[in-house]
Formats: structure tokens, sequence, C-alpha cells
């Protein structure tokens, strides 16, 4: 089990962030907390580097989309500290129109393809990332297709409507 | 007669050619492009293009319920779908708080384990044959087909498994599973000794993978390297160890670690995860024996189908049926990552549940998708034929890769 607990984890955070983070739950005792895109590389900086916290590996970015939010992409980061083996989720909220972040390639190389396949999906723009293109899907593709409007069928497709299995 | 070509200062023998490894090309083992330059057999640098197998798991994902989500993650990592489908069944069983007998964690290691051995025994195999050694692919593949046709036992299929379902698997282990299980056991580590006598201090096979794309513990960690390949780099992460589930903590076994991350480390690691997996197997045969053999799933009529019999002659059954496939049971309101130690490294499952009968949004962490952009970086400076040994090291497999 981990030699830090995640109060000690939110107390480090805490003295160094104050308020600009919330939060969210600790679902699954996973810390879940909430944090503003001025504020998220520092953040991650602070947890990369510290050297108690440690948590230098960087697990996954990804994005979900809440269309009924007013900031309705949320960014979400999974570290883990291998030393601790302590793992945290730290979530980013961004409006989705105008969806900007700042790269988190300055801190790991590997935040590269996490942060393409994002923007790929969701349209998230890392600002500052060295080559933001499609990686999944075609280039000349407009749309987002993991935003919730996105329909995952053509809708003018009438042979799987549900009266079809009696549903 | 033809005349020769009259070079000028415009040589195009002094710039660099452009090669378009892939997306189909025979050394590549499977739909990668790498578009390379190349400055005579050396490459100058590379762009990789993925996604030509993309199929929106996660999209399609989100319009199934928990159970019809199974099949999909058998299209990640294809070369062991049961670790995929267990990771699946334990991400779920997390969100809704079900906790599985021992005699099922078992089973499940098994199965994961013997997922594990099939994939590295690929692995290792085409390496061997990618630096010119056939046999030892030949001798290994045996195996894989008697590790295909345990699965064939105990779930009827043999590559897309879909094996076990939410609280369990779906139908408990024939007596025929277990012989050949026991056979497996027996017969495999003699060709595993030969396959290593074969290749571990082969002359040929070393020069041709030692120091050969060796990587930093440091890079390891910073592309987020996991399983074999950071292990190979002397990162002793492993996920069994680390967050142990499916009572992996009941188990005794190491965690191989390598030096400089090369070629040779990683194929060391390999067979060496393979001795180890069959220690766990043997660890959990002899655990199983004290386990009620009747026992292959956890007591939720919530979320486990009643087997058919019982629907049509059962009120209770035919209930549960109906509320599971119609999706009329509330689940929590939550979110949760749960990783497993693939093949690969690490393969996870973020989660996001609304209390319906599908995910709000499910993300697979791809360790293929995540180990796979190094590759380009570090061929810089890298032979041709290096290159093609690397790839296969890496065991990128494109299902995984594209999701």
């Amino acid at each position: 089990m981990g030699k830090i607990t995640n109060e000690e984890l939110l107390s480090s955070i805490n003295s160094k962030f104050g308020d600009q983070i919330a939060v969210t739950g600790e679902p699954f005792g996973l810390l879940t907390i909430e944090t503003g895109t001025d504020n998220i590389i520092g953040l991650l900086g602070y947890l990369k580097n510290d050297p108690v916290l440690q948590f230098i590996y960087l697990t996954d970015i990804t994005a979900t989309h809440y269309p009924e939010q007013e900031k309705a992409i949320g960014v979400v980061y999974h570290l883990h500290s291998l030393v601790n083996n302590l793992r945290i989720r730290i979530k980013v909220f961004i409006d989705a129109v105008n969806c900007h972040i700042p790269t988190a390639t300055v801190l790991w190389q590997g935040a590269n393809w996490m942060e393409r396949e994002t923007y790929d999906f969701f349209g998230v723009i890392f600002d500052g990332h060295p080559d933001l293109r499609r990686i999944l899907n075609v280039d000349d593709m407009t749309a987002f297709p993991m935003r919730k409007e996105f329909p995952l069928e053509d809708p003018n497709r009438v042979d799987k409507k549900d009266y079809f299995f009696g549903r | 007669m033809q005349n020769h070509p009259v070079y000028t200062d415009n040589d195009p023998q002094n710039e660099n050619s452009t090669l378009n490894l892939g997306p189909t090309h025979p050394a590549t083992h499977g739909v990668f492009q790498n578009v390379l330059q190349l400055d005579g057999e050396r490459i100058v640098s590379g762009v990789s293009t993925i996604g030509y197998i993309h199929r929106a798991f996660e999209k399609i994902a989100e319009h199934r319920p928990f159970y019809q989500i199974t099949p999909l993650t058998d299209r990640l990592n294809y070369c062991s779908s049961p670790i995929n489908n267990m990771g699946w069944h334990m991400t779920v069983e997390k969100l809704l708080g079900i906790t599985t007998p021992k005699r099922v964690d078992y089973l499940r290691v098994i199965v994961m384990e013997l997922a594990r051995i099939s994939d590295h025994i690929v692995c290792n195999g085409v390496l061997g044959v990618d630096t010119g050694a056939f046999t030892g692919f030949l001798y290994m593949m045996e195996y894989r087909e008697a590790i295909y046709e345990i699965y064939e036992e105990v779930c009827g299929s043999r590559l897309t498994t879909n094996i076990g379902r939410i609280g369990g698997f779906e139908r408990n282990f024939n007596a025929k599973a277990f012989t050949k299980l026991r056979k497996f056991l027996v017969d495999f580590p003699k060709t595993l000794k030969e396959f290593e006598l074969l290749f571990n201090r082969n002359r040929i096979f070393v020069d041709r993978t030692k120091g050969v794309a060796a990587v930093t513990a440091e890079d390891a960690l910073n592309y987020s390297w996991s399983g074999p390949l950071l292990r190979a780099a002397g990162v002793d992460y492993d996920v069994r160890a680390m967050n142990p589930y499916s009572s992996y903590e009941d188990f005794d076994f190491e965690v191989p670690v390598g030096e400089n991350g090369d070629v040779y480390n990683r194929f060391l690691v390999r067979n060496e995860e393979m001795w180890q997996s069959m220690r766990i197997i043997e660890q959990a045969l002899v655990k199983l024996e004290k386990e009620p053999s009747d026992i292959f799933h956890a007591d939720v009529p919530d979320f486990y189908l009643p087997p058919k019999e019982e629907v049509y002659n059962n009120m209770e059954a035919l209930i549960y049926h109906f509320k599971i496939v119609m999706g009329e049971i509330p689940t929590p309101n939550t979110e949760v990552y749960h990783s497993v130690e693939g093949a690969n490294g690490e393969l996870g499952f973020y989660l996001v549940n609304d209390g319906g009968r599908a995910p709000y949004r499910l993300h697979f962490r791809r360790p293929s998708f995540i180990n796979y952009q190094m590759y380009a970086p570090m061929s810089r400076g890298m032979l041709l034929s290096d290159a093609i040994i690397n790839m296969s090291s890496l065991n990128v497999i494109a299902g995984e890769l594209d999701a």
C-alpha cells in the first residue's frame, strides 16, 4: 500500500495551490481534483517534481463531454506516483467552443499522442503542442466524433430502428 | 541500347530517399505505416501514421450495455484477448461493488496467465523470425495452439474469446480443460527451455539484438512506457504486483527486470515472464483444489445472466433475465479507473457512469498506443534492419494501437 495517503497528498497540494483547486470526490480511493487552465501545468509540474509526491508517471490523458454544462469538455489526467503507489485524477473543465488548454508535453514526452488523441476526438486544442494533428481519424475530417452530438451511425438509416426489434 | 544515366551535382544518390514502410509491409506484422527518410541504410527521420484499423470502440461502447462491451475488448489486443475481457469485467465489478469468490479469481488468473504466455510466444517467436531464425517460432507456435485449445474448452472460441461474464464465467471449467492445462504445463517448459537454448547465447541473434534500440529508464518513464518494455529498461513496475487484482496477492512470483532496455533485454524479460506465468498457473491449480469446485460466478443475479433453462421454467430467473437485457437495473453514478497488467503493459479502463445501461464515457488506456509513440523518435540514426527488429520487439498490436 501507499506510503502517503490521499489526505497527506491533498494537504500538500492545498499548501501550494490553496483555493485554485477543488476536490470533487474520492471514487474508489482515487483522489479526484479539479482545477483551471491557468494552473494545470503548474499543478502537474508540482506533482511530478515534488520530492515527496513524485507523480512521475503520466498514465493517461483523455476527455469527457457534458453538453449540458456551461464548460462542456472535461479534460482528465491520470497520474501515478510509482514510489508511493498512489494515483490521482485531475480534471479541467473548458468551454466546448473555445477549448484551449496548455500542453503537458513540456513535462512528459508521452503526453504527445495522448493529447493528439484527445484533440482528434474532442477538438481540445493543446496550446504549445509540437504537432497537434489528428491521429486515428482521417486528416480531412471536420467533426470531433466523441462529442455527444456526433451520431454513432448515419441518422437516416432505418434498418436499425428500435421498432424492428420490438422495442 | 539504353543510355546509362549521367549523374550531375543534383545527384539523387546524395539525397535522402523516402521509404514508405507500410501500411502493409511484410516486415511489420500488422497495419503500421512509417514514412522514413533514409540516408543509405540509416534512418534520418521518420513519421508514424496510425489509425488504419480504427473502429471507434469508445464511441460504440457508449451505446452498448456493459455486458455487450466485452466483445469490443476482444479486438483490442487480439493476441491476448482474455486479459482484456477480464480487465473489463473487473472494471464493471469494481463499479458495481461485486466481490468475486476466490475460485473465480484463481480461474481468471489461470486464463490471464495463459493469455500472457500466448502473447509472449508470438512476440518472441516473431522476433526470432525477423532475425532470421524460423525454427524457434515453429516450435513455440505449437503451444499457442495448445493454449487456444484450452480457451476452446473454457469458452468455445479461440482468438476473440469473449471469455467470462460480469461476476465470473459463463460456465464452469470442464475436466478436459484441466487435462489440457496440465498437459500444457508438462510439455511447454521443455520447448521453452529449448527455445532459450536456441536463442539466448546464439551469436547471430545476440549480435542482431544486443544494444539495439536501448532505452534508458528515464526515457521509458517519460514516454509512459509500461509492461515488459518498461521492465526491460530497469523499472520494476508491474500492475499485478503493485495494485493486485483478481487475488494476485495470493501468488508468489517474481517481476523480471532488464538492464538497458534493448531488444535483447526485452526478449529475456518476456521469456522469464513466461516461466513466472507457469509458476502462477501451477500455484493456482493447487489453490483451486481447496475451493468448492461448483462455484464459477459470484451470486449477483442483478448482473449475471441466469441459465437459459431456468429462464424458461423459473419466474425469478425470467425477471432477472428481462431486467438485465432491458438494462433496467440502476448502476452507481460515479467514475472508475481500473488497470490490469496486459501482455504489453498497463491496460486501463476509465469508465464514467451516469447510472444508465451503457457507459457515459469509456476510455481504454491502451499500452500499444502509448508504447508506440517513441518508435519514430527512437529510430533516428538506426539501421533500417534494426528498426524492423525494434518494432517487432515493441510488440505493438494494431488492434490495440488503433482501438
